[in-house]
């Protein structure tokens, strides 16, 4: 199999004649190396690739060295670099305005599991449709280095320090949740990255990624859980991950039993090959038993960890108008002087 | 019976004529006991008898079981503060019954639960005993209904006391049982039989009367919260995001009424607003930024400790330039504080609200009528600034009951500001920066996602005109002069401040919000009693248009009158306005938790004394 989206050598623009130059943002200022740049190419080549128009895009973040990517990518698209943990409700208030808009929130692992926990919580809860990337690398950058809460236990921080507390493991907690579409991946593994990326744009709900990104500075070392060797020896990818685009035709050949298909939202396909054999990323209580059963044997499990593709967002729920809410002329959300005149009979 | 007492009849002797339409009565029951029905009954029937009303509701925070007092004032003149004296009490809580009584003023009437026996800690009032639980047995055959109808009873006592129209009760019942026959039913038989009891039993011994009047007609009775839901229904809010909090709440929850009736699309079905309930007040404002930055009119309504929470995306709204109405319904300090008292003490917090240099618009009603219109005020205000506008209301105009003029229908269409449309794209090119000054105002224009019009990042101060990242001091600088130069601009478009009064005499009064009514009463008190005539200046808007400097300028002495601790409109005007001036200022203030009451800021500025600037304070 292969990942049929790969752009052919020489194909300079994609299906709605946009080149790549159009996904790209500003020159990064994070560390050479930091895995939080492969992140940024990763979504540069998923949204090139699925054709995804950046002037329907919005790109919000929360505070730290994950949240200022945003500006390195897509910079056709509007993006809000807000206030620390505090990303899920802009993305929340700008997606109720602008239903219309894909959306794409970069936390970090401090600023989802610390400081921004409590949102985080409410978004999942929610299923708001958003892409919510947790560029993970268990330590604080901006502030030299401290542990996260996605730091391991018995994790040894660059000035010798060892976490003595257990982490949160956010993809379990998100499928608890009640997000819809929750993978982990690694920012060394290109091609799982990008195959996640690309399914979670076709998915509607909270796409929920938490990618092991190791702080070149201040994690990289001996000792740490989160390094890019220590990660790339404990990856367990859950099988390989053939994601087909809705506007190309299916060439994928499969075994049945060994492979699980998922037809999304906006009618890509996914193909999921089983290497464990408890893996069924469509059942809730068997992903959370599979992060448990590989934690404990100190590996990451990686791909698509869950996902329900036909669940009802936060959007269904409120039974919105077509027409964007912030768009809406006055005369659809000021009501006629009929409405004042009972009001005011009501009240005398 | 205690009218047989010589002390009343002693009493009695020296009440004189008849008190007609001017008087307060207070209804002390227990929390949870139903008695608001009762309550709003009873001021609903004599505001229909024409005579102006308010209704204040002293409560507990608490569901059930503590005390709260129901305070109504009838005034022929119109003054609708909080009365300071208790003319007529109704003691229903054996709790608080005996305070409740020692606080009267000698010759009060006091209506009681007859087993309390309150006559004996008083002789010097006029006591009404109602054997309650004789009467509901007779009212109410089932017992387990009588707890509810209880309080009606004394609905029907003061009718024929007070000689309030049993038609008008009949009527005013009607609205608030709404159509449910059986419970009409039940509540009109306590009505009668409460009536009926006093009638054959209650000789009338003390001077209060109501007598019908016009001074009603046409008016509504409205909650400030409620007032302000219309105005964000009419104002076109379409997302509200929200967490609870008393005394803010009832105006999300009266707002989500109105959008469910009023707001859901004809041709679909569906909704043209979304309405959150956040997980806190962070949330809340984090949505509310998110929705205007995608181009909502969107807004969120919280009380205190909210605001508090609010702290950090406030100063990211003021620097990012992100428009956004917050309502603050004012109430005393923490939640473990007096939650269900009024103040107006967030004033200066807000003003100043979050870190780094920032200053936010504040709107001050003071009426319902006010509560309405600066609610769609705060959205254009909002979006024409690109900055966070706070309505300041409080607990005293959010949750009590006001009569008010019919709101009038908005003319003026939605100022929705300075957004990027195609023409404007055109005409701007390639020379357009989010943060860049075209038009000498202050304010840039600003595109939304979604529509085409070139894009930029958002973030808090580190940007240059164009919305690229900076740390350059100049370009700080700049930014920085624009903010306050927009801040100016904004002194032109908030609403102006109400020259009250202008005798040209020597001595001013300022005030704002909810306590211009005891200001108005007050101004009539000094100059009946002492010929001490003012002038008055009510403040709508922060930041302080010219006008307000220059009517200090015009008075020698200048009181400003406030309900909180610290003078905290004084410390904004001695901020803002030339030094030379403050030495003018005096505050009177007011923070017991209790709406705010003429006699003490009368009280207050005779203390103060004369305009020699040597007995001057503040």
């Amino acid at each position: 199999m292969s990942d049929a989206t790969v752009p052919v050598p020489g194909k300079k623009t994609n299906r709605i004649n946009l080149d790549a130059s159009s996904y790209r943002g500003s020159k990064t200022t994070l560390c050479a190396g930091c895995g939080h740049n492969a992140i940024t190419e990763r979504i540069i080549d998923a949204f090139f690739e699925m054709g995804v128009d950046p002037k329907q895009v919005i790109k919000l973040s929360g505070i730290g060295c994950s949240s200022k990517s945003p500006a390195y990518f897509l910079n056709p698209s509007h993006g809000f670099n807000s206030v620390h943990g505090r990303m899920p409700s802009v993305a929340t208030g700008a997606v109720l305005a602008n239903k219309n808009m894909l959306a794409i929130g970069v936390s970090g692992d401090g600023d989802t599991g610390a400081i921004g926990i409590g949102q985080f919580v409410h978004l999942m809860r929610r299923n708001l449709p958003l892409i919510y990337i947790i560029e993970d690398n268990g330590c604080y950058g901006l502030t030299k280095g401290q542990f996260s809460p996605t730091a391991d236990l018995g994790s040894k921080a660059k000035n010798g320090v060892v976490n003595d507390l257990a982490p949160i493991d956010t993809c379990a907690l998100a499928i608890e949740l009640g997000a819809s579409f929750v993978a982990r991946s690694f920012s060394g593994d290109k091609k799982q990255l990008l195959s996640v990326l690309k399914a979670a744009n076709s998915h509607r709900g909270t796409s929920m990624i938490d990618v092991i990104s190791p702080c070149v500075t201040f994690n990289d070392h001996e000792g740490s859980t989160k390094s890019y060797s220590y990660v790339k020896d404990h990856d367990e990818p859950l099988g390989e991950i053939s994601f087909v685009p809705f506007f190309e035709e299916i060439n994928v050949e499969y075994e049945a039993g060994s492979t699980t298909s998922v037809k999304l939202h906006d009618g890509s396909s996914l193909f999921l090959r089983k290497v464990a054999a408890e893996y069924n990323p469509s059942d809730r209580t068997a992903a959370i038993s599979l992060l448990h059963e590989t934690a404990r044997r100190g590996e990451f499990a990686t791909g698509i960890l869950y996902i329900e593709p036909d669940k009802d967002d936060f959007i269904d729920l409120l039974n919105l108008v077509d027409q964007p809410l912030a768009f809406l002329p006055q005369e659809k959300v000021r009501p006629p002087q009929a409405v004042l005149d009972e009001i005011m009979e009501s009240l005398r | 019976m205690s009218a047989t007492l010589p002390s009343t009849e002693a009493v009695l002797a020296g009440q004189g004529a008849p008190v007609v339409n001017d008087f307060s009565i207070q209804i002390a029951t227990v929390n949870g006991s139903g008695s608001q029905t009762a309550n709003l009954v009873l001021l609903r029937s004599i505001f229909q008898m024409g005579v102006p009303v308010s209704g204040k509701n002293l409560f507990p925070s608490n569901i059930a079981g503590l005390p709260t007092w129901y305070t109504i004032r009838a005034n022929h003149r119109g003054y609708v503060s909080r009365k300071k004296e208790i003319d007529f009490l109704v003691a229903m809580n054996v709790e608080t019954a005996r305070d409740d009584v020692m606080s009267l003023d000698p010759g009060r009437a006091v209506v009681y639960d007859e087993p309390l026996k309150l006559n004996a800690l008083r002789s010097d009032l006029i006591c009404y005993p109602v054997p309650f639980d004789k009467i509901v047995a007779e009212v109410c055959p089932d017992a387990k209904l009588r707890r509810l109808v209880k309080n009606i009873i004394y609905d029907g006592v003061l009718s024929h006391l007070l000689s309030i129209e049993l038609g008008e009760m009949e009527k005013a019942l009607g609205k608030q049982m709404g159509k449910k026959p059986k419970a009409m039913a039940l509540n009109m038989g306590a009505l009668e039989g409460g009536r009926k009891w006093a009638a054959d039993n209650l000789p009338k011994l003390d001077p209060y009367r109501v007598a019908r009047m016009n001074k009603t007609t046409g008016q509504v009775l409205v909650e400030g919260n409620a007032a302000a839901a219309m105005g964000c229904l009419f104002a076109g809010v379409t997302v509200v995001a929200w967490y609870p909090i008393t005394p803010s709440s009832s105006l999300p929850e009266t707002l989500i009424g109105y959008m469910r009736k009023y707001r859901m699309d004809k041709e679909t079905g569906k909704a043209t607003f979304a309405i959150v309930q956040a997980e806190d007040e962070i949330a809340a404002i984090g949505m509310v930024l998110g929705a205007s930055w995608a181009g909502a009119r969107a807004m969120t309504s919280t009380s205190g400790p909210g605001i508090s929470l609010m702290s950090e995306f406030a100063g990211l709204a003021y620097y990012a330039e992100v428009p956004a109405v917050v309502f603050d319904i004012q109430r005393v300090g923490p939640s473990t504080g007096l939650p269900t008292r009024t103040a107006q003490a967030d004033l200066l917090s807000t003003a100043l609200h979050s870190h780094g240099d920032t200053r936010h618009v504040l709107l001050l009603p003071a009426s319902m009528e006010e509560c309405y219109t600066m609610s769609m005020d705060a959205f254009d205000l909002a979006e024409r600034l690109q900055t966070v506008v706070f309505v300041m209301s409080d607990l005293d105009l959010g949750m009590n009951t006001w009569m008010a003029e019919p709101f009038p229908y908005p003319t003026k269409p939605f100022d929705r500001g300075k957004v990027l449309d195609a023409a404007k794209v055109r005409e701007l090119g390639a020379s357009w920066g989010r943060y860049k000054d075209v038009d000498g105002d202050g304010i840039a224009w600003r595109s939304l996602p979604g529509t085409g019009a070139p894009a930029y990042f958002t973030r808090g101060s580190g940007h240059n005109e164009m919305a690229q990242y900076t740390e350059r001091p100049d370009y700080y600088v700049k930014n920085l002069d624009r903010l306050a130069r927009k801040f100016d601009t904004a002194k032109t478009l908030v609403p102006a401040p109400v020259l009250e009064a202008d005798t040209k005499q020597p001595t001013g009064i300022i005030a704002f919000g909810s306590s211009h009514w005891a200001v108005q009463e007050s101004r009539d008190q000094l100059r009946e009693e002492i010929g001490l005539d003012t002038d008055y200046l009510r403040v709508r808007a922060y930041p302080f248009t010219p006008a307000v400097e220059d009517f200090i300028r015009r008075h020698q002495r200048v009181f400003v009158v406030e309900q909180n601790r610290d003078g905290q409109m004084l410390s904004l005007l001695r901020m803002d306005l030339d030094p030379a001036l403050s030495t003018r200022l005096t505050s009177v203030l007011h923070y017991n938790g209790l709406p705010i009451d003429a006699r003490s800021i009368t009280a207050a500025i005779l203390e103060a004394g004369s305009l020699d600037p040597a007995t001057r304070r503040g």
